[in-house]
């Protein structure tokens, strides 16, 4: 039986570093190659030893597809194929193959430049990767080899985030990667056609939420921005670059023209204007508004948010600060915390989770005084700003969440099921818990089955893949010439034919045809059969006594009483004979052709029960 | 193209007056059409293969053809036709004769035998398609032969089993257009079975009708191919629209088909259900897997609420537009669709709307200050959560989030249509209404402002809900802040913070964009009026009155004052205790208001004022009645001059004009009917001070140096007689013909001048024509109204018609002199309702000192927004004039989509005109103003076309002109030198 075999490396009852390998009619294919972000040793990256021991991956694999730029869905990419070596095709959508590389580059300088790791991908390796990528377009079908093809669907978690379905023959998989059912203010909501496909691997990060309508939370974040300038008072966002970042800037700007403000919004960080840049290009990428609208202007291209100098966080006036890292762990967004953390005019707003020991945690649980880190950068920091020398910080402003979030909820995922249609369910990208209760609303609302395998655990579905066949015209129209109820697409229909397998190919053509092409000759087949039957009347006579009685029972063949003593129904032929001895023992004869052994068995039987008696012989 | 079409109409024309003269002329007609057609059949002959052949065809497709010569075409293209191997040239005869059989004034009938002839040999299926679409033309234009229906649809019946998908798709369509629509049911009545006869082809047997087109059409639901699917579910719809019932039985099959994998299906499914659901709406259906049952419309409710998350967004503004339509459904059905349970970690989390009304009852208001506030509270039994949305759970809430602005668009107007008929569901929608005041699409919120205000009688504003629509003031779109203002005209709210919040934000809207000034104060009368008791205890914070100090006096110009004036005055108008708290200033203020803001500020009943209370309530109730007295009785004692000749008679018109003028500034609603009365009497008042100067009695040689006042006052006749008929809306053809007559005088004068002022006979020979044309066309148009004009000087005139035609010039000019003098005055009777058209410039303002720099040469924008009043098809007459200092003037279109109809009878015009001009050394102002164009021709045009006995020339007799309205604004303007 054909099968499909799913294994998750990672990202299987756990988030981060996603990469599953999909085995399917006899190819490989890996999806994602990403990066934990919780692990600083070798759990970091998937484990590629689970392929092969040594040696390159480059003979196990047929392709490699990444859906989307987040580093836990691409991060290990260049270490995949350049460290442990893999030089077959890699796919990836134009966006994301414009942003990959900054973000690798990024991750690259943190772990290298600034931990001091030795032994990591070096830049050259990145761009070497890069040149292995194949970009892919939106509902495009690409040919990966004679048999694999893959097409891509609109996800809508990051711009130029996709899901893939990925076909061979009449077998399919479709991997949503991470995707978003609701649309937002820059990207539109995932879309895929009924295309049902045997597996349907879809993340779970939100297995058991149902969110709340995302108007409110913007309604409610714009207010508070509002307020907050209106009082003069000074807004700190921290955010992470990608992603989020983008769509609150829309959000703001697009506020800031509608409500004609005039205070400054700043963005503190290079590499966002390096990926602003891309978001500006891609526009076919984003959502229906901001394609329909940007030929007078591009959303992008904000009037309103300028780049941040680490001097504007000391100008007098009401400002919106939009400052990385998200978690207030480090870096520009946590200067500025500490400068307008005093005053409670000033206000600040987390726009994602943050992990627990971080000052972004801390101070969402209402922590009032903060004892900073006796790290010694800190400290410099502290030294550096006057009035400020003491290690623990009043925090007097506003603090507030609010949650902007692009994956499905639970009814998101259900809705892509829905749409989608699929035979089994897979589900990776969450946590165990919330799969669980996901995984029995699946099976319990859509009959489907539904998998969770962990990492390294295997997944094994069983297909009935159709296989086609070619049939001949002359055939088709020979069947239909025969009549009979019009063809009803609901109904099976059997018919005639002979199956020739040749080169690879299947073809259903008439048994004649199959003769003349295959050169053979046709050998007949007939089934003979003596019957016997006691009848005390001559042999024409019990010959066309049988005739009448055939006639009778036989409505609507035709029955013909030959001259040289035979009957002959359809083809079927039946002589009389009997013995000298005994005369009043006839034996009939029938014999007929393999094609109408249905009718002849028949005969024979309706015969074995002998004559009624009432026959005349005429 | 266009001349062709000319010569084509002047073609026609001169056969049509050649009809009656001569016997032959139908001979001469039938010579010309063979040649046409003949020439089509030596070209078809003359084509060697079937391109050319095809070229032709299409050339051919371009003419048009008379209806007498259709029949000999179609002969002609049928036998091509036969002879014809080629497909696409089949395809574009049988596509010809659809083209053909539309012409006017022809009947079908005669080519019907000939086409359906032309099935029995064709072969090529798309052919036969196009066919069977001749015949849906053909059978179009006769739907009332029965016999002719029934033949087509045989012919349609015969080929609905064809294997191509496009014959099957035509012949559903014909069925859906001619099937026969009374067919009886069954004799049982109502449940008739579906007679599925499962094997053969459905009419092939021969008895061809013994099968309703229903049942028919409805096997071909489960058709292989989705166009021809599609086709049948549009049939349905057809046979629908054309009055048959459509069975019950339908309704399974049609659910079926939501779930269908074409989009195109699903969306014609969805109207199919909604036709089932409003003919059935009562019918009990089961729920399957369960033995409950509902009602078929609020099964039909949930299964199209399902539709509204379907991947497909046609299918999504189809289904939401749906159920806007749904108003039957059961209320617990309606108030699922809004319906959300919300979780986290699978525990159950309130929404935001739920929080906010909490907050609000429990009197603490926007909090949230906290993380994790909305942080989820019970656990939530798994199994009990229902993932997928089962009915209409939730249909809005994905509705209005919808990523296409179309699908939102479409939810709002749906929620609107349901709030309308349902005062618990608008109470429900309310947050969700609120919420998209934030969409980031204009329209949309524009739209949901709107919906919000047309079911705001239903509901009360809570304090939260008004915040988050009051922050929308602030919105940088006028339109977007217009719409809120009168949404807030109409508002309901429940305590008085809401007044003082919304007081507060409009003032904060008026200081950010001034040019809102009287929006915001019409908003604020009507808030006042509908709260008098909530503005009660705020009057002393408004007002800034302290017990014992007096405080100083505001600045009666500061508009932000006014505002909260007029608050308080209309409140104050149904809250008499009111007065007692104002300060002296504010009675002041009051009076000065009354005066200058009448339509803001109602009369008050103030103690110890002079204004005695019983005065100002006459006033108030009778003073239309009064007005209108005042003005009958004016205009009857007008009637009382016979001649214009009259020693007192110019006095009188005198008064009564300043009369009609006064009556019209205080009393608005009959502005209209006293300036068009006061206008005609100025003509007649014109006219008879003409007519007395001393010129008359002066040689002739000599009066060349005095007729300056009589010429000015003929030109300004006629001016007022164009202002008079295009300027004023609701004039019935009495007054339009006594505004032709007043014309026709001011012609007369001006004729009698030229004819004492110009030497020599040819040039008076010509005007003298003319004259008599125009007297000969105010006979035609207005033949009904001839008798009463007996008296006047039309009347006198046509009297001596006879003799006029023949008389020389001098004579004429004799005879036009002394009716002119002797005729009498002719008496206007008013139509009931008279508006003026006018005009008001908002913007720019003309206050600007600052001006509007740009460089010589190239062009700046000017933005130009001003309201038009009682203007008919504002589209094709409002112009925009710019005068430069120089004399220049420039006449400007604005685009029909810069016209906004916020009212009856009220336009908006907000444009862009360009300005440019050569370099200025200073700053110089120009004039912008709104002209309103007429052209009389078009009026000719609709009487003449009802006697069509000769239409010579219409143009000739049109005037085309303007007349300016409204008041002109002045601009700042200063092009520079271009720097080199």
């Amino acid at each position: 039986m054909p099968e499909i075999k799913v294994t998750p490396l990672g990202a299987g009852q756990d988030v981060g570093r996603s990469c599953i390998l999909v085995s399917i009619g006899g190819k490989n294919i890996m999806l994602d190659c990403g990066m934990h972000m919780g692990f600083n040793d070798d759990r970091r990256f998937p484990d590629f030893s689970y392929i092969t021991q040594q040696g390159r991956l480059t003979e196990f694999l047929d392709c490699v597809i990444i859906s989307h730029f987040h580093l836990d869905h691409c991060g290990a990419l260049p270490y995949m194929s350049e460290m442990v070596g893999y030089d077959g095709p890699i796919y990836m959508t134009h966006p994301t193959k414009a942003i990959c590389p900054i973000l690798l580059e990024d991750f690259r300088k943190i772990t290298v430049d600034k931990k001091g790791e030795t032994n990591f991908f070096t830049s050259q390796m990145i761009k070497d990767c890069m040149k292995k990528v194949v970009p892919l377009n939106l509902h495009q079908t690409v040919q990966v080899d004679d048999e694999l093809e893959i097409k891509a669907y609109y996800a809508g978690h990051v711009l130029g985030a996709a899901m893939v379905q990925i076909k061979v023959g009449s077998e399919s998989v479709v991997y949503t990667g991470d995707y978003n059912m609701t649309p937002d203010r820059h990207l539109g909501a995932a879309w895929i056609d009924k295309c049902r496909p045997d597996i349907l691997i879809s993340e779970s990060t939100y297995a058991t939420t149902i969110r709340d309508s995302k108007r409110c939370r913007e309604r409610d974040f714009l207010k508070k921005v509002h307020e907050t300038v209106e009082r003069g008072g000074k807004v700190l966002i921290p955010v992470f670059a990608l992603g989020r970042a983008q769509e609150l800037c829309i959000l703001l700007e697009t506020f800031w023209e509608r409500m004609n403000m005039k205070a400054p919004i700043y963005f503190s960080t290079g590499l966002t204007e390096k990926a602003n840049h891309y978001y500006k290009l891609f526009i076919t990428w984003t959502n229906q508004k901001i394609r329909k609208t940007f030929v007078q202007r591009n959303m992008f291209e904000f009037k309103h948010i300028k780049a941040f100098d680490r001097s504007y966080a000391d100008n007098p006036g009401p400002m919106v600060v939009f400052a990385t890292p998200g978690m207030l762990h480090a870096g520009q967004s946590l200067q500025i915390f500490k400068k307008w953390a005093g005053n409670e005019k000033n206000m600040i707003i987390m726009p994602g989770y943050c992990v627990q020991g971080t000052i972004g945690h801390k101070i969402l649980n209402g922590q009032k005084k903060l004892e900073m880190e006796n790290r010694q950068t800190v400290i410099e920091i502290e030294r550096c700003e006057p009035g400020c020398c003491h290690l623990s910080l009043e925090v007097k402003l506003q603090v507030e969440y609010m949650s902007f979030s692009a994956h499905a909820d639970a009814k998101g995922i259900m809705q892509l099921i829905r749409m989608a249609e699929p035979r089994n369910m897979l589900l990776v990208h969450g946590e165990a818990k919330k799969m669980e209760f996901l995984k029995d609303k699946i099976e319990q609302e859509f009959t489907i089955n539904c998998f969770m395998p962990a990492n390294g655990e295997t997944t094994t579905v069983i297909t009935n893949p159709s296989v086609p066949v070619d049939i001949s015209l002359n055939l088709l129209k020979r069947e239909m010439a025969l009549g009979g109820p019009l063809p009803d697409p609901k109904k099976p229909r059997t018919m005639h034919g002979t199956l020739i397998m040749k080169d690879n190919s299947l073809r259903l053509v008439s048994p004649e045809q199959a003769l003349k092409e295959l050169g053979l000759n046709e050998h007949q087949l007939r089934f003979t059969c003596r019957v016997q039957l006691q009848d005390p009347h001559s042999d024409p006579d019990t010959l066309s006594r049988i005739y009448t009685h055939l006639k009778s029972v036989l409505k609507g063949y035709t029955i013909q009483h030959l001259p040289d003593g035979t009957v002959m129904v359809e083809s079927i032929v039946i002589k009389v004979s009997s013995s000298a001895e005994e005369p009043n023992t006839k034996v009939l004869l029938l014999s007929w052709s393999y094609q109408d052994e249905d009718l002849g068995s028949f005969l024979s039987t309706l015969l074995k029960k002998g004559l009624p008696s009432g026959l005349s012989s005429m | 193209m266009a001349a062709h079409l000319k010569k084509r109409v002047y073609e026609e024309f001169s056969k049509v007056v050649q009809l009656p003269q001569e016997e032959a002329p139908a001979k001469k007609l039938r010579l010309t059409k063979p040649s046409k057609s003949a020439a089509l059949h030596i070209d078809l002959c003359k084509a060697s293969n079937p391109t050319d052949a095809l070229q032709y065809l299409l050339h051919f497709a371009r003419s048009s053809v008379e209806a007498e010569s259709v029949e000999g075409v179609v002969r002609i293209l049928l036998e091509h036709y036969y002879k014809e191997q080629d497909n696409s040239v089949r395809l574009k005869i049988a596509s010809l004769i659809g083209l053909l059989s539309k012409t006017q004034n022809f009947n079908p009938e005669s080519i019907l035998d000939d086409t359906l002839n032309t099935f029995n040999t064709e072969k090529s299926h798309q052919v036969l398609a196009q066919l069977l679409d001749t015949l849906l033309v053909i059978g179009t234009q006769l739907p009332e032969s029965l016999i002719v229906r029934h033949r087509l649809i045989e012919v349609a019946y015969k080929h609905l089993s064809d294997t191509y998908f496009g014959v099957r798709n035509k012949c559903l369509q014909l069925l859906g257009c001619l099937g026969n629509v009374d067919t009886p049911l069954n004799k049982d009545g109502q449940g008739l079975v579906p007679a599925v006869i499962g094997g053969s082809a459905p009419g092939v047997s021969g008895g061809v009708c013994v099968r309703d087109a229903q049942s028919l059409i409805s096997d071909y639901f489960a058709d292989q191919d989705p166009r021809v699917r599609t086709a049948a579910i549009k049939a349905m719809l057809q046979l629908h629209e054309r009055g048959l019932k459509i069975q019950q039985t339908i309704y399974d099959q049609a659910c079926q088909l939501l779930c269908d994998d074409y989009e195109q299906v699903r969306s014609a499914a969805v109207q199919m259900v909604w036709v089932l659901s409003q003919l059935y709406p009562e019918s009990i259906v089961p729920i399957p897997s369960s033995n409950e049952q509902v009602r078929l419309v609020d099964d039909s409710f949930g299964k199209i609420s399902h539709m509204v998350s379907d991947g497909s967004w046609v299918v999504r503004v189809q289904a939401a537009k749906t159920l806007g339509n749904m108003l039957q459904v059961s209320p617990h059905f309606l108030e699922q669709t809004l319906d959300k349970k919300l979780m986290s970690d699978l525990r159950r989390k309130r929404t935001a709307h739920e929080r906010a009304k909490e907050l609000y009852a429990s009197g603490e208001f926007s909090s949230g200050r906290k993380w994790a506030d909305d942080a989820p509270k019970e656990k939530v039994d798994t199994s009990a959560v229902n993932l997928i949305a089962s009915g209409a759970c939730g249909a809005f809430v994905h509705g209005l989030e919808d990523e296409m602005y179309e699908v939102r668009i479409a939810a709002v107007d749906a929620l609107s249509a349901l709030a309308q008929s349902s005062a618990s569901f608008a109470e429900k929608c309310l947050d969700f209404l609120v919420d998209m005041f934030n969409d980031e699409i204009e329209e949309v919120r524009l739209q949901s402002i709107h919906v919000l205000r047309q079911i705001s009688t239903n509901i009360t504003l809570r304090e939260d809900q008004l915040d988050t629509v009051l922050a929308v003031l602030e919105d940088s779109s006028r339109d977007i802040r217009e719409a809120l203002h009168e949404l807030l005209c109409f508002t309901n709210v429940s305590t008085k913070e809401c007044i003082q919040l919304a007081l507060l934000e409009l003032l904060k809207n008026l200081t950010k964009y001034p040019t809102d000034r009287n929006s915001v104060w019409k908003c604020l009368k009507f808030l006042g009026c509908r709260h008098p008791t909530l503005v009660l205890p705020l009057v002393p914070e408004l007002l800034s009155t302290h017990p014992y100090f007096h405080t100083p006096e505001p600045d009666m110009d500061d508009p932000a004052y006014i505002a909260v004036l007029v608050l308080v005055f209309n409140a104050a108008q149904s809250c008499p205790t009111m007065t007692a708290l104002f300060s002296d200033h504010t009675f002041r203020h009051y009076t000065y208001l009354r005066d200058s803001l009448s339509h803001l500020v109602p009369p008050l009943r103030l103690p110890g004022r002079t204004q005695a209370p019983g005065v100002s309530g006459i006033e108030g109730s009778g003073s239309v009645e009064s007005a209108q007295l005042f003005l009958q009785q004016s205009l009857s004692r007008i009637s009382t001059i016979h001649n214009l000749q009259d020693p007192g008679a110019q006095d009188l018109l005198n008064f009564t004009i300043r009369d009609l003028q006064r009556l019209g500034e205080l009393q608005t609603e009959l502005a209209g009917a006293a300036d068009f009365s006061a206008t005609y009497l100025r003509c007649q008042l014109l006219l008879t001070k003409a007519l007395q100067e001393k010129l008359w009695t002066m040689a002739v040689p000599l009066c060349l140096k005095h007729n300056a006042m009589a010429t000015a006052a003929a030109k300004q006749m006629l001016e007022e007689t164009y202002k008079l008929e295009f300027l004023y809306s609701g004039l019935e053809n009495r007054q339009v013909a006594t505004i032709h007559h007043v014309r026709l005088q001011a012609k007369a004068l001006q004729l009698v001048l030229t004819a004492r002022t110009r030497r020599g006979v040819e040039p008076l020979i010509s005007v003298c024509e003319k004259f008599l044309q125009e007297v000969e066309s105010f006979q035609r148009l207005f033949v009904v109204e001839l008798p009463h004009l007996q008296e006047s000087f039309v009347g006198k005139l046509l009297d001596l018609s006879p003799k006029l035609s023949a008389c020389k010039p001098g004579e004429l000019v004799k005879i036009l002199q002394t009716t002119l003098r002797q005729s009498g005055f002719l008496n206007l009777k008013l139509p009931k309702q008279v508006q003026r058209a006018s005009a008001t410039i908002i913007e720019p303002t003309g206050e600007s000192d600052n001006p509007l720099r740009f460089t010589s040469g190239l062009v700046v924008a000017l933005d130009i927004d001003a309201t038009l009043e009682h203007v008919q098809d504002p589209h094709n007459t409002v112009k925009v004039q710019v005068l430069y200092p120089d004399g220049q003037s420039h006449v400007i279109q604005p685009k029909p989509g810069d016209f906004r109809s916020p009212g009856p009878h009220r336009h908006r015009l907000i444009t862009q005109v360009y300005l440019s001009h050569s370099a200025w050394t200073e700053a110089c102002q120009i004039e912008v103003r709104l002209l309103l164009a007429y052209s009389s021709s078009r009026l000719c045009k609709a009487v003449w076309s009802d006697s069509s006995t000769e239409g010579l020339q219409p143009a000739e007799g049109a005037t085309e002109g303007t007349i300016p309205f409204g008041k002109p604004v002045k601009v700042f303007i200063m092009p520079k030198p271009a720097r080199r």
